[in-house]
């Protein structure tokens, strides 16, 4: 069971709601993928144009925490400004802050994640910071009180999975609230690798939405999850140098 | 009465004099959506009262797909 402050989810992937293919597959995506939390945008309504669906008007909400992100800001005080027009809907306490400090890269802006953390924790909000796969900052946003630190795999988008994983290892370990890998995706390895490394959850979106065939990524990726938890559990074996026979050295049928 | 609508200078015709009025204007009364009034979030129990005036800015604001 994945915990985020005082609720409880079973599955551990986080799912994004962005650049799918169409409506039918991005539910049916959702639906596979067995996740219970999904990130949303907040943005201005297209209110003058012809009116296209909204995909979160169309989810069974009773069945979904929705976790909205802060993307679009730049500074702690855009971000509180989208965290507060979010939570105004009625339907959301958590908010993922998302502070993008470099446009071409989209990595995160680390003092301005701290500053936005801080502000919304002093109102209430259930706060799931994006950052960089910086050990010392996941430490400070914890002693913030944060209810969860979501370093990145590797930069928005770009598939390239986990290029640090000492980092990420070394936040897992001092970590006692959830770490979540989240961001640079790019297939179920990914996944399986993070849940190994011993993170508590995966969030990704472009890597499912963007696949050939998304809702069969979602199932796998559901499964990778499953797998490197799993195999996180189980505890795995040492690694050696040289080989180590796995049948009998005694007892050998020679001549 | 014209005021800036999402980015928008709008004129409005009599009788959208309200916020409530303003998303049943657009249609918008059974949707998702959070209205911000000069940059303060409008709750949905002052729709009703909440009324606007010439040169107010404001925001209609849902949930979109994101990561």
């Amino acid at each position: 069971m994945l915990k985020i402050a005082d609720r409880t989810f079973r599955s551990r992937l986080l799912l994004g709601t962005g650049k799918y293919p169409s409506f039918d597959i991005q539910k049916k995506a959702v639906e596979v993928s067995e996740a219970e939390i999904l990130t949303f945008a907040v943005r201005r309504m297209n209110i003058f144009s012809e009116e296209q669906p909204n995909f979160l008007e169309q989810l069974d909400l009773s069945k979904y925490t929705l976790l909205p992100n802060t993307a679009g800001a730049k500074t702690a005080e855009e971000a509180v400004r989208i965290a507060k027009l979010a939570k105004a809907s009625g339907l959301c306490d958590m908010i993922k802050v998302e502070i993008i400090g470099d446009d071409r890269t989209l990595l995160p802006d680390p003092v301005e994640t701290l500053k936005a953390s801080e502000m919304l924790l002093e109102k209430g909000f259930i706060v799931l910071p994006y950052t960089s796969d910086d050990v010392v900052l996941a430490r400070r946003l914890e002693e913030l009180g944060v209810h969860a630190v979501m370093p990145g795999a590797s930069p928005i988008g770009s598939g390239k999975g986990i290029i640090n994983p000492l980092n990420l290892k070394f936040i897992i370990e001092q970590s006692s609230i959830p770490v979540i890998i989240d961001a640079g995706i790019g297939s179920p390895k990914d996944v399986a690798f993070a849940m190994e490394l011993g993170a508590d959850g995966v969030l990704l979106n472009t890597a499912v939405s963007g696949a050939k065939d998304p809702v069969k990524m979602a199932q796998a990726m559901k499964l990778a999850i499953e797998a490197g938890r799993l195999g996180f559990e189980a505890g795995r074996i040492e690694e050696k140098e040289y080989a180590v026979a796995s049948s009998p050295t005694t007892g050998m049928v020679t001549s | 009465m014209s005021i800036i609508l999402n980015g928008n200078n709008v004129d409005h015709q009599e009788g959208v004099n309200t916020v409530e009025q303003l998303l049943s204007h657009y249609h918008l009364e059974n949707r998702i959506v959070v209205v911000e009034v000069n940059k303060e979030i409008v709750m949905k129990e002052n729709y009703k009262t909440m009324s606007l005036s010439h040169g107010d800015v404001v925001e209609i604001i849902h949930f979109v797909g994101g990561g």
